[in-house]
């Protein structure tokens, strides 16, 4: 099977990527900004629900028994959406996907789609797709259109402008909108993106969604969004194409309880969101007439295989981690090449896209345990970074890398205390060169990463099990004596 | 009580101090110590660079090093969280229900320092003189894996003479993470540099965690700044007495 994935297959490491992007004081200040104002609101808001564990290990029980019984709860959304009017296609990749509903928009005679927020659509590429076929997309969601305007990549999960602060708007909207003026109060730009969307929202006959929730015994699909622009996506047009990943399912309607109460919470800090918007196939005389829903595998499938991966496929998209995360937090989400970014992107994209960056996403972590300690359903990120460490391990291990070579060297050496006593020997006579007035500032090869910006001391003369060895005897002969 | 030491492989190497101050502290607290010799590394750097293939063995050894241990103090955190929240696991994936077994019977008596102090011996006040003033930086896993809070603190708060300030942004990592800070040498640096902000501005002498790792990266950025702040670790502090004061006071 081919995963493609437009541009993201070209992204340099996340070293690279990063080294870059630590230079851009603006970029770091608003992502440090907007991180600390989300968490801070969310923080309040998780407090004050008193069952907020109990709702975490309730929503993690669901999505575990949804994605054991998967297939079945797949097909039963199939025959309720179908019952109530709505067409469901099966897409396994991303061309799949985009041949499917570029030929859906062809059909119903489109030149134009207003979409809202789906990042399902950016993971496989679709405005490429859209536009090689001459169809224009409008991207509605407020965040998603100043990524659009600005000809820019999103930089967050669920505030995909999150890099961008108020006069950068004001800049893009200016040029892209042809306005003479404009302020950068919150007020200004609203109305201006408001002006700019009405337009769009009354003309084009085509709305396209992503999907929050797909309900099994119901047919239904979910979208929640804070703007509105959502809900006029998926009333206003004629005809509803939306698009979601298979692992976007639950079993019912009445499981939205614990996600509505856990998803706002966690992405906004809101109570609850705005616009919760629900539909069920078609209705005669009232919103879309015509409502297709594609189905997507590209990789999940591949996910749900792995026993110690397959808790990726729990994520709700809520950016919690991200926000919290002290490397996001630096570098923002351009490092992670990919439109999921942050540690959830850190283990998403090397499972879903076998991309040579993405080899590296799984190092952009401390393993600090910050994501897994807000994450509403429970996605133990640390523990699936090492198994993917693991699996890249294992992978380049036919090739010598002095990594790989040094970790079993020092696994040797930690197969008995008598080595390790000798290669501490072996250290203390060999680290002499690097050591310059009782400092070591300058290390070799990799390791001099470290010294670029730390001292170490050098190694003690004694180790701590040679001093044992005499505090014993000394012990002992006092006892004796 | 009889306890066994797992001092790990770079406080054995690199810190010293901080194992004959857990071993002083003890003593002086009436207890027996001992140091199986044959101990080494609990597999933590290998595991989680994912080379969990070579951890394997390495947990096996702890096992069976320590299986017959009354109890077992560990001065760091990280590996305390390394055995409990892999070991299992670990063990597991052997398929060997002797293994399995012995782990699950050794966890509950494998200890932190300061859960061993305060859970186990119930002791807060250990009889510390340490006339500095300090601030206390949790380390990434004494806070989300071991869940230590307020332990650590309430130990030092019994200090006498200690001038204790309290480190802003106290649950931010330090960007060490083992191999992270190598791999990821920038982005680590970025997160360093936050971290020495923090430390500097609480003007205190002394930096102390319950992880030797995290304070190596600290100290590492400190002393390149030649800011003059110490990093010591915890046991350093409550080892240190008036009559006996810590190796490190003894020198200056
Ligand atoms: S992994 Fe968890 S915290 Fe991160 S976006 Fe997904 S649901 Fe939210």
């Amino acid at each position: 099977m081919t995963i493609r994935v437009g541009e993201a297959a070209e992204a340099p490491s996340f070293q690279k990527a990063a080294f870059k992007l630590l230079d851009d004081a603006q970029l770091r200040k608003n992502v440090r900004h907007a991180t600390d104002v989300i968490s801070g609101k969310r923080a309040i808001v998780v407090k004050e629900q008193q069952d907020w564990q109990q709702l975490r290990a309730t929503a993690s029980a669901i999505k575990q028994h949804t994605l054991a019984h998967l297939d079945e709860y797949l097909l039963k959304f199939e025959a309720a959406c179908t019952a109530a009017g709505g067409h469901v296609h099966w897409a396994s990749d991303a061309d799949e996907a985009n041949r499917i509903i570029v030929d859906l928009v062809k059909q119903y005679g489109g030149k134009e789609v207003i979409k809202v927020k789906t990042m399902t659509s950016d993971e496989i590429g679709l405005n490429k797709a859209f536009e090689a076929n001459g169809i224009h997309p409008h991207e509605t969601d407020l965040a998603d259109m100043i990524v659009q305007l600005g000809h820019d990549k999103p930089s967050h999960i669920v505030a995909p402008a999150l890099h961008r602060n108020r006069q950068q708007v004001r800049e893009i909207f200016m040029r892209e909108m042809g306005l003479s003026e404009l302020t950068d109060e919150p007020q200004d730009l609203t109305n201006a993106a408001r002006q700019y969307l009405r337009e769009k929202f009354l003309k084009v006959k085509i709305g396209f969604s992503g999907a929050n929730y797909l309900l099994a015994d119901t047919g239904g699909v979910c979208v929640v969004e804070s703007e509105g622009n959502g809900r006029m996506c998926v009333t206003l047009p004629d005809i509803l194409i939306t698009l979601a990943g298979i692992e976007k399912i639950i079993p019912s309607f009445r499981d939205l309880e614990v996600f509505l109460q856990l998803l706002p919470r966690s992405a906004t800090g809101e109570r609850m969101n705005p616009y919760n918007s629900l539909w069920t196939g078609v209705h005669k005389g009232e919103g879309p007439q015509h409502f297709h829903v594609v189905l997507l595998d590209n990789g999940r499938t591949r996910i749900l295989a792995d026993p110690e991966a397959r808790q990726t496929l729990h994520c709700i998209r809520c950016g919690a981690c991200l926000n919290t995360c002290p490397v996001y937090r630096q570098t923002g989400g351009h490092a992670y090449g990919s439109i999921y970014s942050g540690p959830i992107g850190a283990i998403v994209t090397p499972q879903l896209f076998d991309m040579e960056h993405s080899q590296s996403l799984p190092y952009a972590s401390s393993l600090c345990g910050a994501c897994y300690e807000v994450c509403p359903v429970k996605i133990n990120i640390p523990e699936v970074l090492i198994h993917l460490r693991g699996r890249i391990v294992r992978e380049q291990q036919s090739g010598a890398n002095i990594e790989a070579i040094g970790m079993k060297a020092m696994a040797r050496v930690f197969s008995s205390g008598r080595r390790l006593e000798a290669a501490q020997r072996l250290g203390r006579l060999g680290q002499w060169p690097f050591v310059s007035e009782g400092w070591i500032k300058h290390l070799p090869g990799m390791l001099g990463n470290w010294t670029a910006v730390r001292d170490m001391r050098p190694l003690p003369k004694q180790s701590f099990r040679s001093w044992w060895r005499e505090h014993e005897k000394e012990k002992k002969e006092g006892a004796d004596g | 009580m009889r306890i066994s030491l797992f001092i790990t492989c770079y406080n054995d190497t690199l810190f010293p101090e901080t194992g004959k101050s857990v071993v002083r502290l003890l003593e002086r607290l009436g207890h027996e110590i001992e140091f199986p010799l044959e101990q080494t590394c609990c597999g933590q750097m290998h595991y989680n660079t994912g080379y969990q293939q070579e951890a394997m063995p390495l947990m096996q050894r702890f096992v069976e090093i320590f299986k017959d241990a009354e109890v077992v103090c560990i001065p760091s955190s990280s590996c305390v969280a390394m055995i409990r929240d892999h070991y299992p696991k670990m063990a597991e994936a052997t398929g060997d229900p002797g293994l399995i077994k012995a782990v699950d019977r050794l966890l509950p008596r494998v200890y932190e320092l300061s859960e061993l102090l305060v859970n186990k011996l119930g002791i807060e006040d250990v009889n510390a003189y340490y006339p500095h003033r300090v601030t206390y930086h949790a380390s990434c896993h004494s806070l989300r894996s071991l869940h230590l809070g307020e332990l650590p603190l309430r130990l030092l708060r019994k200090v006498r003479g200690i001038d204790l300030v309290e480190l802003n942004e106290i649950d931010q990592c330090c960007g060490f993470g083992g191999t992270f800070a190598i791999k990821n040498g920038d982005v680590s640096a970025a997160m360093l540099s936050e971290k020495l902000r923090c430390v500097e501005n609480t003007r205190a002498e002394v930096c102390t965690a319950v992880d030797n790792s995290c304070l190596m990266h600290i100290f590492g950025g400190l002393h390149r700044q030649r800011t003059g702040i110490k990093t010591v670790h915890l046991a350093e502090i409550l080892a240190s007495t008036e009559d006996q004061p810590s190796e490190d006071e003894a020198q200056s």
